[in-house]
């Protein structure tokens, strides 16, 4: 007998499974799997300014860095001065849909590819964000490569204000309606990496980012 | 893992002695109590979504065959190998033959608890394969030897600064640090290494989505992205138990289980990995495999220990267990410590093979209260206790003794005679002082506390006299 048939034969077993008790218990998975209610959710206010507001604070909870923008246009040269200010290196590896940015015109370089082990500065977008806990959904695609919010030591990400949604459920009904299936990765990120396995003290910069800066875009 | 459950009093009694262990263990402790206590406040139904996680987690461990064969048809839906191993050899067995059929030398790990109980790492060097663990806790503990885990969550929760930092200076050859990020650092730098050459990536697995045929991780160091993104073959290593229906549930479950575990409102990765890579992406895995591993919990499944399935490994149990506490996990002897470990344990490595655990608790009730999907540790703790009773696996002298007294006990006036002799000879025992130092038959317990003495009469005596002098007074 295989291994499969062996495990699941002790657990049918267990649970007295015969042919109409699985009929019922069918019936109770289907209900469960098309449940799209959410469980108890803390209280969120939801008008625009409100979920940016909140966004704000809890992704600086997270010890991310934020600016806030009044459009796209303007990304570049916000950019150049972040990293300007943190004494960073000008070149960058980006996402293909921010590559049409006039970066060149802010001083900087920047690459549309996958990201390598040299890369120090990944400018990124998001699928969405999340306003309860300040997180970033990332989905992996062709043009949005995962590596790219994960190998540089700064990661940049630049954020719609009009898609920053109040809880992660939201970002799980945006991502059935605009991608139909799950991509190969969804990561939801919160902040640079961190451990805290040496005597229990936060370090930030693990394996991951050692500092991740938001740029939330309005217009 | 080899299981060393059964010299729990040794190595308890040793780990009292530990002065550093004894002063981590009091570091940490208090980070991990009040940093929860902070967290769980920003959920406005905290009560409400425990019962919420519990009933998500009932829902499929009632029908766990049909979950299970569902999450697997939408896993090889999606592209992944799905494979099931009884035990920890056949894990081993199934990893290693996965790798040798992708020609990998090297293997990258983020944390699996599971590839702890099959022993994983020792089988892949035995077959010529290189195991890097990749959580910085993990991590000190592979280049120490092999050392054990002590806490499902912070595994090197034993090790003071002084140790790691004398640790990587003799493994890496590189000057003594003494600062925790200059250590943080050396040691990702040493590991990036491992992760752009490894050929396969190995995970646990928090969650498995059965909607989607997903496996949901939880990190913080990245590590577990980078396992999961990096090496071409990725394989999940996960219990049966772990499957949830649906997106909505496992948010409800990630409002819980980082606020449990580190006190966290999220953690800083969360990954849900579906399938594999697409021909024209650039990172992502070509191969994904599944291993759904039994190793003891199809027999837990509708029995009475079944709720212990409901476990989510947040480690709140052992974070707020005053024994634990104290004696931190090695003493536990295997994989699990803490409250968890002592139920887990003797069903997973049989009840024979830690007969000390289940009364490694105060029943003091601290981890069900913790417990974010309502586990009734004590309950469950107090059922092994009968269990090993009923089963004649407690020392002779407890079971005779048990006897002796139930022989007595039974008997009202031979009851009263020995209750009444033995509280004077408490009495007497305890001399001038109210309390007594040394009480033979009990010397362990008395070594660490004093035995408040008895008054020399008996409840009984002192009710009789009571009614006595009562009915004289009526009578006046």
């Amino acid at each position: 007998m295989s291994s499969r048939e062996d495990i699941l034969g002790r657990v049918r077993a267990a649970l007295h499974r015969n042919a109409g008790n699985a009929a019922e218990a069918r019936a109770v998975m289907a209900d469960a799997l098309a449940d799209r209610r959410p469980g108890p959710q803390p209280d969120i206010d939801n008008a625009p300014q409100a979920l940016l507001q909140r966004f704000r604070i809890k992704s600086e909870q997270a010890s991310s860095t934020v600016e806030v923008l009044a459009d796209e246009s303007q990304v570049p040269a916000a950019v150049a001065r972040y990293l300007g200010a943190m004494k960073l290196p000008t070149s960058a590896v980006v996402w293909a849909s921010l590559v049409g940015l006039d970066w060149a015109g802010a001083g900087l370089k920047v690459e549309a590819r996958g990201a390598v082990d040299a890369d120090l500065v990944g400018i990124t977008g998001c699928f969405c964000a999340v306003a309860e806990t300040g997180t970033l959904m990332m989905t992996s695609s062709p043009g949005t490569p995962a590596a790219v919010s994960l190998l540089p030591e700064t990661h940049i990400a630049v954020v719609r204000a009009s898609r920053i949604v109040p809880y992660m459920e939201d970002a799980w009904n945006l991502a059935r309606a605009e991608l139909g299936s799950l991509p190969r990765a969804v990561n939801f990120i919160s902040g640079p990496s961190r451990t805290g396995d040496i005597e229990q003290t936060i370090v930030l910069g693990a394996h991951g980012p050692y500092r991740v800066h938001l740029v939330i875009v309005e217009g | 893992m080899e299981i060393k459950s059964m010299r729990f009093k040794a190595n308890a009694e040793a780990s009292l002695a530990n002065v550093v262990l004894q002063g981590n263990l009091k570091n940490a402790k208090g980070k991990f109590v009040t940093k929860r206590a902070e967290a769980i406040k920003e959920l406005d139904d905290f009560e409400g979504t425990r019962d919420a996680a519990m009933a998500i987690r009932n829902k499929v461990i009632d029908n766990l065959d049909l979950w299970l064969e569902r999450f697997e048809a939408r896993a090889q839906e999606t592209g992944a190998h799905v494979k099931w191993a009884k035990d920890g050899a056949e894990v081993c067995r199934l990893v290693t033959e996965i790798a040798r059929a992708h020609g990998v030398t090297k293997v990258t790990k983020s944390k699996s608890m599971l590839s702890e109980e099959a022993g994983l790492n020792q089988a892949l060097e035995a077959a010529g394969i290189q195991p890097v663990e990749t959580d910085l806790g993990e991590y000190i503990l592979q280049v120490n030897d092999n050392e054990p885990p002590s806490h499902i969550i912070a595994p090197a929760v034993h090790k003071s600064l002084d140790d790691v930092a004398d640790l990587f200076h003799k493994v890496h050859g590189t000057p003594r640090k003494t600062e925790i990020p200059a250590l943080t650092r050396e040691a990702r730098e040493v590991l990036r290494g491992h992760f752009l050459s490894a050929e396969m990536g190995l995970s646990g697995g928090n969650f498995l989505v059965a909607e989607t045929g997903s496996v949901a991780l939880v990190t913080n160091e990245g590590n577990g992205r980078m396992v999961t993104t990096m090496p071409r073959v990725h394989v999940v290593i996960t219990g049966i138990e772990k499957v949830i229906p649906t997106l909505e549930d496992l948010s409800t479950l990630m409002r819980l289980l980082p606020r449990s575990a580190t006190g966290q409102s999220i953690s800083n990765y969360f990954s849900i990995l579906t399938g594999v890579k697409k021909p024209d992406e650039h990172d992502g895995p070509e191969h994904l495999y599944f291993i759904l591993v039994d190793s003891g919990r199809a027999d837990v499944v509708g029995g009475e220990f079944h709720e212990m399935l409901r476990c989510i490994r947040c480690g709140a149990c052992m974070n707020h267990c005053p024994v634990y506490q104290t004696i931190g996990g090695h003493a536990y002897g295997w994989v699990y410590p803490g409250p968890m470990g002592s139920v887990l344990t003797p069903l997973y490595a049989g009840i024979g093979n830690a007969i000390d655990l289940p009364h490694a608790a105060t029943l003091c009730n601290q981890c069900g209260v913790v417990c974010p999907v309502k586990i009734p540790l004590p309950e469950l703790l107090r059922k092994l206790r009968e269990k090993q009773t009923e089963g004649g696996m407690r020392p002779l002298a407890e079971r005779i003794g048990l006897r002796l007294w139930a022989w007595v006990a039974m008997r009202p006036r031979l009851y009263a005679l020995g209750a009444a002799v033995g509280a004077r000879y408490l009495k007497w025992l305890a001399g001038e002082g109210r309390s007594i130092r040394v009480l033979p038959a009990a010397t362990e317990w008395t070594r660490g506390r004093d035995f408040p003495a008895s008054q020399g009469r008996t409840f009984r005596e002192m009710y009789a006299a009571r009614r006595k002098a009562a009915a004289q007074e009526a009578r006046q």
